[in-house]
């Protein structure tokens, strides 16, 4: 069994001046298999893969390569022993094509240059083992999110790597687009590449790991192979107990909250929504599922007013929202969650607190003035309301981990008392006790009245507090289903391949 | 580092623009006796008054991720407007003159129309800033020169029959001792400093240049923040062009050449971030005298004038090279 582990961790540990990322993991690569690492954020996974591809270094412990011991002193030197790693985050230059940021760094090299005819050929070659039907001449720009994270994934792979690490690859990608990266690691496996992979999505990894390890604040909770475990085998390591998303709850719906009717957003070519109708009461949660580009995010947005439809109304408990702006709409008691909360929830140069009250600034403010008085009470309520874990309101948002960043975001908005609450992905990214929080807050909501709208791409989200579920394709609602429904029912709905 | 040690360089960094004043101020006053004196210091601070005036306006700017070069050809502009009101005004045969107040908020409302237009280009046409704030630069200066045919306007004092006197008062006068464009200065700063400090525009505004998306999505109106933080940006040039003439008694069309870029550099030098949602009045103010009592000391001591232009570059890098460290301590993690 030795002789098979490639690349080993022994004893890791690493501390940012008194918090402890790691405290002493041990962690084990495997030759051709695939090792899947679990574990809620700010588990350590990250600083685990940063430290395994030479990114940063171990406070102590030793890293084990082929039986030997080595220091990687950057991320290069991994590289060269045939270490590499898809990044979290899209390391994409957007005004780039995909060829040369599949090349970035290591172009080839001609006679006259860079042989840019042999670098279209490769990339070429990868798009289609990648099953991609993508113009190695596109600006990555103008590709959407889930084409570049294959972008990402074919620049890992045009290095000839022993061994990948995948952090969370598949977060923007299609179910469909997931089997292809699914029979690519099964090629590379059968190869003898070997491949840490970490996810979110726990059923997905599932399919495709040989070896499961679980981290949970910085220590390794459990480690087995793929044949002795289940999901709510990792679910208890992971958390520590077993987890429930919750269940629709028990509400009398009331009037009806929200009314959208023949909602049409034009795009290019073809409607992004596309006279669309649907009809929220108070009390009652709905969930959207849809793949990526089924125009969730886009009618959202449309309701929240970001976007301007060429047709369609939009009512609140029956008054016209149509000619309002955003924050008339917000005043009214219409607010959006959005799906990308760095880049639409949060202001990164603000505290804790004064996100929370950035969007209800009006409501304390006093003649000319803002009450400090009357904020401290806003964002003490809010903090408590959503359980933000955080050293205070002064702190810097960046300081909070990705769960509680969300929770300010949703906090943020409701703070603003609003009536109809849309959620974009209020999962997305975060671990499953932040989810279950999220959630829990929903339905919470809900009781007291609040009607809620959330989309998911995670069809396990669906069944658990959403009251109904509306299937979107091609910018319009192809069907519903109460709370009763299958996970198999929506995915047929949806137009996804059935998953294996 | 042990934490106490940290936290003694955090307080340093903080408060480097301070610090930097005190260093200033205690080296000229040990070089020249004439430096560390009362009037000495409040000449000083009437030179800064221009500067800081425009800075002011500057940060507004550069608080939502904006840029305004054009504040140094408005403050041109708007002078020469206010002395050519001031020289009176041909109608037909007859020559109007207008009382001093009329003339002054006439400059103001110009000035404003001319921040607007930069507020236009750069909120509802989405010009990028430098690029609207250039070409405005570059047309309101030749507006000056057209308007004079490149001469200056001289001796704008006016004359009691015309009952137009009082052109000079904010430029000369005092109160208690200190001169009008000081007391103009303080009464702004204090004025901008509780906006961005305690009402909801502040917040609004610091929102928009932190993550104008986010704001946006927040119910935060950021296409009224962007046109009123360029127009306020532009009557504050108009109130420094008002300021400069006045101290001068004569409007040139070339006055304030550069003064955009030294309106940065107090900025800069006082701690906000040029990315946008960083800085504040009193860090602006702090910036803007140590370039001014720098500048005037070199002048007291008698350093050649290319070797203060020298100073200046030097104080500014070294400003935003302890901006870009004390950033990056704060967010490497």
């Amino acid at each position: 069994m030795t002789q098979d582990v490639v690349l080993a961790a022994r004893n890791v540990a690493k501390s940012y001046g008194a918090v402890n990322a790691l405290k002493g993991v041990n962690f084990d690569i495997h030759r051709g298999q695939v090792t899947t690492l679990f574990g809620e954020n700010g588990a350590g996974k990250s600083t685990l893969m940063k430290i395994l591809s030479g990114v940063i270094q171990p406070t102590s412990g030793e890293i084990i390569l082929d039986g030997q011991a080595i220091t990687f002193d950057n991320a290069s030197h991994a590289r060269a022993r045939g270490i590499s790693i898809i990044h979290q985050e899209l390391s994409l230059a957007p005004n780039l094509s995909v060829r040369d940021n599949i090349f970035m760094g290591r172009e080839i090299r001609g006679p006259m240059g860079v042989d840019f005819a042999e670098e279209t050929r490769q990339a070429q070659a990868l798009m289609a083992e990648l099953e991609q039907d993508i113009d190695p001449a596109t600006p990555v720009g103008a590709l959407r999110l889930g084409q570049q994270q294959i972008v990402e994934i074919a620049r890992a792979l045009s290095v000839d790597s022993r061994i990948l690490i995948m952090d969370e690859p598949t977060s923007a990608l299609s179910a469909s687009e997931v089997e292809v990266l699914f029979k690519v690691i099964r090629d590379l496996t059968a190869k003898g590449v070997s491949i840490v992979y970490i996810s979110h999505h726990l059923e997905e990894a599932l399919q495709i790991t040989h070896h499961a390890v679980v981290l949970r604040d910085g220590t390794m909770t459990a480690y087995a192979p793929r044949a002795e475990i289940d999901l709510n085998w990792i679910v208890r390591n992971m958390v520590g107990e077993n987890y429930d998303l919750g269940s629709p709850p028990e509400v009398t719906f009331g009037a009806e909250a929200l009314t959208v009717e023949g909602l049409t957003l034009p795009g290019a070519g073809f409607n992004l929504v596309d006279n669309l109708s649907l009809s929220v009461r108070k009390g009652e949660i709905v969930c959207i599922y849809g793949l990526m580009g089924a125009g969730r995010t886009e009618l959202l947005e449309t309701i929240a007013g970001r976007l301007r439809p060429s047709a369609g109304r939009i009512l609140l408990e029956g008054a016209e929202m149509g000619a309002l702006s955003i924050a008339e709409r917000i005043e009214t008691g219409l607010a959006l969650v959005p799906e990308d909360r760095q880049r639409d929830g949060l202001v990164q140069t603000m505290s804790v607190g004064q996100n929370l009250s950035l969007a209800s600034i009006l409501s304390f403010t006093r003649g000319l003035f803002t009450s400090r008085r009357a904020e401290a009470a806003i964002i003490d309520s809010s903090i408590k309301r959503v359980t933000v874990k955080t050293s205070g309101p002064a702190a810097p948002i960046g300081s909070l981990s990705g769960g509680n960043q969300q929770k300010v975001v949703i906090g943020k908005m409701m703070a603003t008392n609003p009536r109809v609450l849309l959620l974009d992905e209020p999962s997305r990214g975060i671990d499953i006790g932040a989810k279950a929080e999220v959630f829990r807050l929903l339905a919470e909501g809900a009781r007291q009245g609040l009607a809620v709208v959330y989309s998911t791409s995670e069809v396990g989200e669906c069944l658990s507090i959403a009251h109904r579920i509306i299937v979107m394709r091609k910018g319009r609602i192809v069907a519903e289903f109460g709370p009763e429904t299958t996970k198999e029912e929506i995915m047929a709905a949806s137009g996804e391949a059935k998953a294996a | 580092m042990s934490q106490k040690s940290n936290s003694v360089a955090r307080l340093l960094l903080e408060a480097r623009a301070f610090l930097a004043l005190i260093v200033i101020v205690a080296v000229f006053s040990w070089l020249s006796p004439n430096y560390f004196t009362v009037s000495n210091f409040l000449v000083m601070a009437s030179h800064v008054a221009i500067y800081g005036i425009l800075a002011i306006g500057m940060l507004l700017v550069i608080l939502t991720g904006g840029i305004d070069l054009s504040v140094g050809s408005v403050l041109a502009f708007c002078g020469v407007m206010a002395g050519a009101m001031m020289q009176g005004i041909e109608l037909g045969t007859s020559v109007y003159y207008m009382p001093v107040w009329g003339v002054v908020v006439l400059t103001l409302a110009i000035g404003g129309l001319i921040g607007a237009v930069n507020g236009v280009l750069v909120a509802f046409f989405r010009v990028p800033a430098f690029v609207a704030t250039l070409g405005v630069m570059y047309v309101a200066r030749g507006l000056g020169l057209l308007q004079t045919n490149g001469l200056t306007y001289n001796n704008l004092a006016g004359k009691p029959e015309l009952g137009n006197t009082g052109f000079d008062w904010l430029g000369f006068n005092r109160v208690e001792g200190v001169p009008i464009s000081v007391v103009v200065l303080v009464v702004l700063a204090v004025i901008f400093a509780v906006t961005l400090a305690r009402s909801a525009f502040g917040r609004w505004l610091y929102a928009t240049g932190g993550n104008a998306r986010a704001a946006d999505l927040s119910g935060v109106p950021v296409t009224f923040v962007l046109l009123t933080v360029y127009t306020l940006s532009g009557i504050l040039a108009a109130v420094a062009g008002l300021v400069l003439s006045s101290q001068l008694t004569s409007a040139g069309p070339t006055a304030g050449n550069s003064y955009e870029l030294t309106a940065i550099a107090a900025v800069v030098v006082g701690g906000a971030a040029l990315s946008g949602g960083r800085g504040t009045v009193q860090g602006t103010m702090l910036g803007a005298f140590v370039i001014g009592f720098l500048a005037d000391g070199l002048v007291i001591v008698g350093v050649s004038p290319y070797w203060q232009t020298v100073f200046t570059g030097a104080v500014i890098v070294l400003a935003v090279l302890m901006n870009s460290l004390g950033n990056g301590s704060a967010r490497g993690r």
